[in-house]
């Protein structure tokens, strides 16, 4: 390189002095506009949660609820909300990322066995499962465990009319429910977040319960991935996470099965799972809730509500034992 | 202006070997790219929050980002003196107290989340909170840590404590990064592999911190300038 001695540097080639200034501000000028860009975009790609996810198709002649399920007068979470903020760990744990991580999930060919303790044990088609009862609205409070809740309008029919068909046995005790673990379509089962496929259970009385149902849709339309489709469970006085999504199996039992989230932290997540106001999350408080969309909390109710259809389920029960 | 612009013309003809060289970087200006940049974040949030783009809980998102941003300029001004030392770059030293505060400053934001938004100012239930739940306890005990840290983070208060009594106390730094890092862990339902990464960094940062007070030799560069005057 050249360096010139100052009295080899010609006065008409020294760069004057403002144009040195205002080049100076120009770079620093880009200097800074250039990194709070980038800044920006880092901080984009850390929160951005991906595209829209799939969307439903309707679903023909869905039946209003009977009678003896008390319709509730609260407004329902718009659909936007209910289908982006899942907790579907097989695709994502961040919330806002299921819809997108899971627009591909492919839903048609599906099969579920029902089989275990039953007269007669059968692998159903889906659309053949879902031609068993019509399907009926049912708007249920959603009461999630991590203290948020939603008013969701359901589409689908009693998980009853389902174990009906396949005639359990005098033994059977307990319904064991299966999600599908597809490593290929489902990129967190590839990690040890959870165990992998995710199991939940009923005791068969909860199950042949009327507010419980299987659910296909929602807002009159099928179930987008995120929301469990093709087929998910409902069990309104339950938290959230007892509604197992995508079931690929259901199993009558004589004992109680094990569930996943009971396994991960047996402390924090029993068998039972009732929504408890008076029962907290060792890390958490459960008297109150917020309900998406609103700005201030609500006090959580006894069985989220439905106390009096469901808490002669538990007569007698210590419900602070059975969690 | 003028006067930082001549001094940097003067030493570009390279006669004037007395004079103090300036840094190789204008950390003036560098100071002022990090301060801006910083707030950047909280710049989008806000901008987000306005236009109801933090998804179906706006709470939930701003306190979870908040307090990951909070550990993130924690952990980045702990990084400052064993980069400056290891990368031979002692300008860098003039970062720290700017990372620092704002990681005060995100936690400042963290913490009122909580107390408007999820407790709504209720003084009971948030000391219900700080008794009874633990992961509560640990990080409002590290953002109390951070407090004195932030009140004697000028030039006068290492003055006013002497170095050596100034260094020890913000050593507190560390056991508030930690602080966050468990708080965080203790909050998530099953995926700890984000809490678990802030701890590793912090963990390398501590090891690089005992080498460097056994080893000096080998986990410091000695800066540029100081190698050509040896010469």
């Amino acid at each position: 390189m050249l360096i010139k001695k100052p009295e080899d540097i010609k006065s008409s080639e020294i760069t004057d002095n403002k144009l040195y200034l205002s080049r100076r501000l120009f770079i620093r000028g880009a200097v800074l506009a250039g990194s709070t860009v980038a800044t920006g975009l880092v901080y984009r790609r850390f929160t951005s949660h991906g595209e829209e996810g799939q969307s439903g198709e309707k679903i023909a002649d869905v039946q209003t609820a009977p009678p003896t399920i008390q319709p509730i007068d609260e407004k329902k979470t718009p659909y936007e909300d209910i289908t982006h903020y899942n907790n579907f760990y097989e695709f994502s744990t961040d919330k806002l990322a299921v819809a997108d991580k899971a627009k591909k999930f492919v839903t048609r060919p599906w099969t579920v066995a029902v089989e275990g303790l039953v007269s007669k044990p059968r692998v159903f088609d889906i659309d053949d499962l879902l031609k068993i009862s019509p399907p009926e609205e049912r708007v249920y409070r959603h009461r999630c465990v991590e203290a948020w809740s939603m008013v969701i309008p359901w589409v689908g029919f009693p998980l009853g009319k389902l174990l009906d068909q396949v005639e359990p046995l005098s033994q059977a005790k307990y319904v064991a429910f299966e999600t599908l673990a597809d490593p290929k379509q489902m990129p967190n089962v590839s990690t040890d977040v959870l165990q992998w496929p995710y199991v939940e259970g009923l005791r068969l009385d909860e199950a042949m319960h009327p507010l419980t149902i299987l659910a296909s849709g929602l807002y009159g339309e099928t179930l987008p991935p995120q929301n469990g489709a093709p087929l998910k469970l409902v069990v309104p006085w339950k938290y959230g996470f007892k509604g197992i999504k995508s079931i690929i199996r259901i199993r009558l039992v004589e004992e109680q099965p094990p569930t996943t989230w009971n396994i991960a932290a047996p402390r924090e997540y029993g068998f039972y799972s009732n929504v408890n106001p008076e029962v907290n999350h060792p890390r958490w408080s459960q008297t109150h809730e917020r309900r998406i969309g609103e700005f201030g909390l609500r006090d959580t109710l006894m069985f989220n509500g439905y106390a009096d259809q469901v808490a002669q389920l538990y007569n007698g029960m210590d419900l602070r034992k059975y969690y | 202006m003028s006067t930082v612009s001549n001094e940097s013309i003067n030493s570009a003809d390279g006669r004037s070997p007395v004079v103090r060289r300036p840094s190789p970087v204008d950390t003036r200006f560098a100071q002022l790219v990090i301060f801006i940049n910083s707030a950047v974040p909280l710049s989008l949030l806000g901008w987000d929050w306005y236009h109801h783009h933090l998804g179906a809980n706006p709470t939930e998102f701003a306190t979870r980002t908040t307090g990951v941003l909070t550990l993130l300029f924690l952990i980045l001004s702990l990084a400052v003196t064993p980069l400056r030392k290891s990368l031979g770059l002692p300008w860098m030293i003039k970062f720290r107290r700017l990372l620092g505060l704002y990681g005060f400053f995100y936690g400042c934001v963290h913490l009122l989340t909580y107390v408007w938004f999820d407790k709504f100012f209720g003084v009971k239930l948030i000391g219900e909170d700080i008794v009874k739940r633990p992961f509560i306890t640990v990080g409002m005990a590290s953002f109390v840590m951070l407090v004195p840290l932030a009140l004697t983070s000028t030039q006068k208060s290492i003055k006013r404590l002497g170095g050596k009594r100034w260094n020890r106390l913000h050593r507190l730094a560390f056991v508030a990064a930690v602080g966050g890092v468990i708080h965080y862990y203790m909050l998530v339902k099953a995926d700890t592999r984000e809490p678990i990464a802030f701890g590793v960094v912090i963990v390398l940062l501590l090891t690089y911190r005992a080498l460097n007070k056994f080893f000096p030799q080998f986990t410091q560069q000695q800066p540029a300038r100081v190698q050509a005057q040896r010469h």
